[in-house]
């Protein structure tokens, strides 16, 4: 990771230094592919590196935390009910002394799979979905619209409701799969109407007449022209996730007792949020800290694909070098 | 004269008309491109004039086989282009290009200018190893003459001209025979459209291309093509050298939108006769009778109207200079003013 935050600072200081009023031009002949070029955008915001850090520091805390933690999430601590954070136990203990810290890590472990694979997964099955109906149109169109619909009429929280019996015992996993399969279909009709007019677009055409397969042209000109909105998707869809799979299991469906989520955690916490602020505020502030920076890194991806979005660090840069030059002018 | 690299035969194209919601049911067809035939040699430019509507673009996207055809046929290279399968195809893939004509949205926005121009290379990497292709698209764009740093550039840091630029690079790139041209320069300015247009003319003496140039603006078409086929109604009106079909026209259709042509001259202004014709162009769904101008023709007599005037050499030998296929009854030079 220090590397790639060096990178990104050398990466800033030849722009500016080059004076160039868009992409660093001089090394321009050097990073050869798009997809370097996008990275070093991206790891050039600041906010976006912290994002992706966090979220990783989160990661590592959530498996190496309990190693390091005296107390395991099933066990409980009867010399201790209800104690606020303490050397012992460092996030406090529960009404029936289990440790919270304990609890929190399971649960972020748990949250931040599922919220990340569910955000990721339907935004997936939605683009992919949504496209292919709005290119090809036809009865393609057709047949996955009436699908669509018929997942939009199906009262999904039932659905999963029923079906989490099945799975009990199995791999939460399969519960992750079950909330993205549910997640992707409003999605899935943004994109196809988008479609619909990029796919009339010139250079959609220019592909065609060169002669560039459907799937290709697919991945290549209407995709990546749909980004902003597929990255702002997924990252909404990360905090729907947490939240949804929060509800099921508040009611007793998805992750199961004695294994905790962020969602359990919060929903026994929340009761006592002002009184015992313990329960509620770490499980909480680690859901938030999360999201947020799941946000943070989709907006950097976003202003990193979007190649318009860099006048905004151009203007930056400017202003910099301009003070640069009147603060030379003054000394001399 | 050598044998064509492009013939054109009776082509003709038209979009059924459907209408209901469950049940569709075709209620006519739009007669885009209604039989056209005409021949493009090596190394020279065919110049395809007439106003919105009248099937030019629809008649660059079959000649690209983007759509397949109604009827007739298009031999490249003495084969019909729309028999043509698998490697064959891939093959005229690489020999016919089109140039679009709104540099604005026909460079995707999301892909730096290396990428766009190297993109052909991808669907034909045979042309050239993968290596090798970083340094193929920068000589592209040097000879399009841009500069050849700028290749990590997004299409939204380049002027119109320059962009246009692009899609010329673009569609040289794997060494095509035949450039159709979809109107290359009318979403320029004007003094951007003279340097695409001297590119496009050198380009063609440096690569030996053929293009077939559609436009509305007579002046470019003139300043570029060595032959011109002005249509009107998905049908050719008159076909012939740039000379006689801009100094000696016989159609009447041709001498209404020559008169039209602004002349930059203002003693001539008042003295030219400017023919202005009434009413629109008829729907291409159900086009008139006979001959389709006949509509808006002041000569227009009952002949016109039952009989459709085939497309054959009209004046009796008197001037081989002047002699060329004209699509009408009375077709005769008529006298104007030009500066």
């Amino acid at each position: 990771m220090t590397l790639g935050v060096r990178e990104a600072k050398r990466a800033g200081t030849t722009g500016a230094g080059g004076g160039g009023p868009v992409d660093a031009a001089p090394d321009g002949l050097r990073a050869s592919t798009r997809g370097r070029l996008v990275l070093r955008r991206f790891l050039r915001s600041r906010s976006a590196v912290f994002g992706l850090v966090t979220i990783a520091a989160l990661y590592v805390l959530a498996f190496v935390g309990p190693l390091l933690a005296p107390w395991d999430h099933t066990q409980q601590d009867y010399s201790a009910f209800l104690r606020p954070p303490s050397t012992s136990h460092w996030f406090g203990t529960t009404q029936i002394g289990e440790d919270v810290f304990a609890q929190t890590m399971r649960g972020l472990q748990k949250s931040l799979t599922i919220g990340l694979l569910v955000g990721l997964l339907s935004t997936l099955v939605a683009a992919v979905v949504g496209a292919v109906a709005g290119y090809f149109g036809g009865w393609v169109d057709r047949v996955l619209m009436w699908l669509v619909d018929l997942l939009l009429v199906l009262p999904s929280f039932l659905v999963v409701a029923i079906a989490s019996p099945a799975f009990r015992g199995h791999s939460w996993v399969l519960f992750a799969l079950l909330l993205a399969a549910f997640g992707w279909m409003l999605t899935a009709r943004i994109v196809r109407g988008m479609t619909l007019t990029l796919r009339e677009r010139e250079f959609v055409r220019a592909a065609r007449f060169m002669g560039q397969p459907s799937w290709h042209i697919i991945a290549r000109h209407i995709l990546p022209n749909m980004a902003s909105l597929l990255i702002i998707d997924a990252t909404l869809n990360v905090g729907t996730a947490v939240l949804a799979e929060t509800g099921l299991s508040y009611f007793g469906f998805g992750v199961q007792p004695p294994d905790v989520s962020l969602g359990t955690l919060i929903a026994s916490g929340s009761r006592s949020a002002l009184t015992f602020p313990w329960l509620f505020l770490f499980a909480g502030g680690f859901l938030t800290l999360a999201v947020l920076c799941v946000n943070l890194v989709g907006d950097g991806l976003r202003a990193a694909i979007d190649p318009s979005a860099a006048r905004g660090t151009a203007r930056v840069r400017g202003a910099r070098r301009a003070r640069r030059f009147l603060r030379r002018a003054g000394a001399a | 004269m050598a044998e064509p690299i492009l013939s054109v035969r009776n082509l003709v194209k038209h979009f059924p008309l459907r209408v209901g919601v469950v049940f569709k049911r075709v209620v006519g067809h739009v007669r885009a491109v209604d039989g056209v035939s005409f021949d493009l040699h090596r190394g020279e430019t065919l110049g395809v004039v007439g106003e919105s509507g009248c099937g030019k673009s629809t008649l660059a996207q079959v000649l690209m086989r983007l759509e397949p055809p109604t009827s007739g046929a298009v031999t490249f290279e003495g084969r019909n282009i729309f028999d043509m399968r698998g490697a064959e195809l891939r093959r005229l893939r690489r020999d016919i290009q089109i140039v679009l004509q709104d540099p604005y949205t026909s460079l995707n926005p999301r892909m730096t200018v290396g990428d766009i121009v190297g993109e052909p290379f991808e669907i034909h990497p045979e042309v050239a190893p993968k290596a090798s292709r970083r340094q193929r698209v920068q000589e592209l764009l040097d000879v399009v003459g841009l500069n050849p740093e700028h290749i990590n550039r997004y299409p939204h840091q380049f002027s119109g001209g320059q962009r246009q630029r692009i899609g010329i690079a673009r569609a040289l790139a794997l060494r095509p025979k035949v450039i159709i041209c979809d109107e290359p320069v009318s979403a320029l300015d004007v003094s951007i459209q003279a340097q695409v247009m001297n590119l496009l003319g050198e380009l063609q003496t440096e690569f030996g291309l053929s293009y077939v140039f559609i436009a509305h603006d007579l002046s470019v078409v003139r300043h570029l093509s060595d032959r011109v086929a002005v249509m009107y109604l998905g049908k050719i009106a008159e076909i012939g050298t740039e000379t006689s079909i801009y100094e000696h026209p016989t159609h009447p259709y041709t001498q209404a939108l020559l008169s039209a042509v602004p002349v930059p001259d203002p003693e001539l202004r008042g003295r030219r006769e400017v023919i202005r014709l009434s009413g629109d162009v008829p729907s291409p769904v159900d086009p008139p009778s006979g001959c389709r101008f006949r509509t808006r023709c002041w000569k227009a007599t009952d002949l016109c109207a039952e009989q459709e005037p085939p497309l054959t050499l009209r004046l009796d030998g008197s001037d081989a200079d002047r002699e060329h296929p004209s699509a009408c009854h009375f077709a005769e030079p008529r006298p104007h003013v030009v500066a």
